[in-house]
């Protein structure tokens, strides 16, 4: 399933732009892709972070991914909750957000999926 | 058919058949012939079992053996006979890391006990399957904190063994880590120089007892370096941990060091096993194998290795470590020997080592030959300043089967006792050094 009206990275990441800020989570398929997920790794607060750099990580039984920022910012809250409840990644993919950053260069999103672009990667 | 070479010629013959080839060395026809080896190996042809016996005896007739009084890293203590015994089980001695973990129960439940005992001895609350060495396992503790903190610079205390040093400058030039020594202050780490250049680093290495012998007070290093935002690890010889203050009780994030000194004996380049142990929360930063508790699909209790996406067959190039391996022989050795001396017996091996090694130092000192380096409380190992030749003096012991003190520069050297070493050995040793000029 890909939830309209978000934006998308080619590496399966999802952003919510709200103003200058933005809300970031995985996509529902990057979750199928996983399995289980049992661990995440998440930022530190306040730490500024490049488009494409890592900001953390997923686990799953079966396999560990990087986690990638679809655009350059600084991270301002992170989703504690999933630190102890790490399936909620799986459960609800799209109200599970993992950051919560402020854009450093808003222009950056022009070069992210919209779902229509987005729902070719996810056929394989 | 030969035990170590399972194939025999009708084997080869059938499998010759299925494949199509005439000889064996059709198998290889896509190597150029350039390249083939095309004359016998250099190697004497094969001996007979009596002759290869004297052979052996021969070559072993060649090893001088010796009263050791030197360690710095590796220990001459006494192993029960058990320990080899039981290692030397064809199903223990020719089993290799555990890759296709669960069928292997066995290797898992002593892994399993050999984690639980190194936890119980650093004060640590998980450990890995074990590591090479107690040099290497300090290297990957460098890597976690590296991990962890996303700092490129770590602090080494001088008093560290510089054999150790060196093999932590190696890994970090390969991460691009810069490595700053801390420097000592007679015979300690100066905790001074840490609070004003530790700002910004991933932690700090120490060791206990340190190279030089000394037990050093490390009760504010943890505070310090954690203000600092990095992470605090000590090295410390297993054997120390059976009465010292643990890593654990240091406020230590990791402990690492060797093992040796539990159950191995003395060999040139190894086998040794070093060991591993962290607290929970950096669990996934941890290099190596770990082995984990669960039950079955039938409730019972079974064995497997856990935390497996850590490693490099799942995390592949982002793995923080790429030891995929463990020391299995060695870490069930050490679990032998731990189970076989008991909670007592450790504490008896150490404080009879320590007895030993402060009964030495002081026979020595009476020898007025030596001079105090450090005044400082040690343990099984001390420093001394010789006022004679120290070269000299090494020979002369070594033409009475005696190992004499390594010579650690500057004249000093650091000798070692062990509970195997008698007043007898020792005081001979007090006689040589009083004839030295």
């Amino acid at each position: 399933m890909i939830l309209e009206g978000l934006l998308y990275a080619e590496s399966h990441e999802w952003l919510k732009v709200e103003g200058k800020q933005a809300y970031v989570g995985i996509s529902d398929h990057a979750q199928h892709a996983l399995g289980s997920v049992v661990f995440i790794e998440l930022p530190k607060v306040g730490a500024s972070i490049k488009k494409g750099d890592t900001f953390g990580a997923v686990e799953s039984v079966k396999a560990a991914s990087d986690l990638y920022m679809p655009v350059s910012g600084k991270i301002i809250e992170v989703n504690s909750k999933l630190e102890s409840t790490p399936e909620l990644l799986n459960d609800d993919p799209y109200g599970s957000w993992i950051i919560k950053i402020e854009l450093s260069n808003p222009s950056e999103t022009s070069a992210l999926l919209s779902s229509a672009q987005y729902a070719p990667l996810c056929e394989e | 058919m030969h035990k170590y070479l399972p194939h025999t010629e009708s084997d080869i013959e059938e499998m010759l058949k299925v494949t199509g080839a005439q000889t064996l060395d059709d198998l290889f026809s896509s190597i150029p012939k350039k390249l083939r080896l095309t004359k016998p190996y250099n190697i004497p042809s094969a001996l007979s079992d009596d002759n290869l016996t004297k052979h052996m005896k021969n070559l072993a007739s060649m090893n001088q053996e010796l009263v050791i009084f030197r360690g710095a890293g590796s220990y001459d203590h006494y192993t029960p006979s058990i320990v080899k015994s039981l290692i030397s089980r064809q199903e223990f001695l020719t089993s290799y890391t555990p890759y296709q973990p669960e069928v292997a129960q066995g290797t898992l439940q002593y892994i399993f006990e050999y984690q639980s005992m190194v936890c119980e001895l650093t004060g640590m609350e998980v450990s890995n399957a074990s590591m090479y060495d107690g040099a290497t396992s300090t290297a990957e503790a460098m890597f976690m904190a590296h991990a962890q903190t996303g700092s490129s610079k770590i602090l080494v205390s001088e008093t560290v063994n510089p054999r150790i040093i060196e093999v932590v400058k190696t890994y970090a030039r390969y991460r691009d880590i810069e490595v700053l020594l801390v420097p000592s202050m007679n015979g300690e780490t100066d905790l001074s120089f840490i609070e004003k250049n530790g700002t910004g680093s991933m932690g700090l290495i120490v060791q206990n007892p340190n190279y030089m012998g000394v037990i050093e007070d490390y009760s504010k290093f943890a505070d310090v370096v954690h203000a600092q935002g990095g992470l605090f690890i000590m090295n410390a010889e297993g054997q120390s941990l059976g009465i010292l203050k643990t890593p654990g009780e240091y406020k230590a994030d990791i402990a690492v060091g060797d093992l040796q000194s539990l159950g191995l004996p003395l060999s040139f380049g190894g086998a040794y096993i070093g060991y591993l142990a962290t607290k929970m929360q950096y669990v996934r930063k941890m290099p190596g194998r770990i082995c984990g508790i669960t039950t079955d699909v039938e409730g019972k209790r079974a064995f497997v290795l856990t935390l497996q996406a850590r490693e490099q067959h799942i995390r592949r190039a982002k793995a923080n470590s790429n030891i995929c391996s463990n020391q299995s022989l060695m870490a069930l050795a050490v679990t032998i020997y731990l189970s076989t001396m008991g909670k007592q017996g450790l504490v008896d091996v150490a404080n009879e080592s320590m007895k030993g090694a402060h009964y030495l130092y002081t026979e020595l000192l009476k020898t007025n030959k030596f001079e105090v380096v450090y005044n400082k409380p040690f343990f099984k190992e001390f420093t001394l300043k010789a006022k004679f030749d120290v070269k000299a003096f090494e020979n002369a012991l070594l033409k009475k089967n005696i190992l004499g003190p390594l010579h650690i520069g500057d004249n000093n050297l650091l000798f070692a006792v062990t509970e195997r070493r008698t007043v007898a050995e020792m005081d001979l040793l007090v006689e040589m050094a009083v004839n030295q000029k």
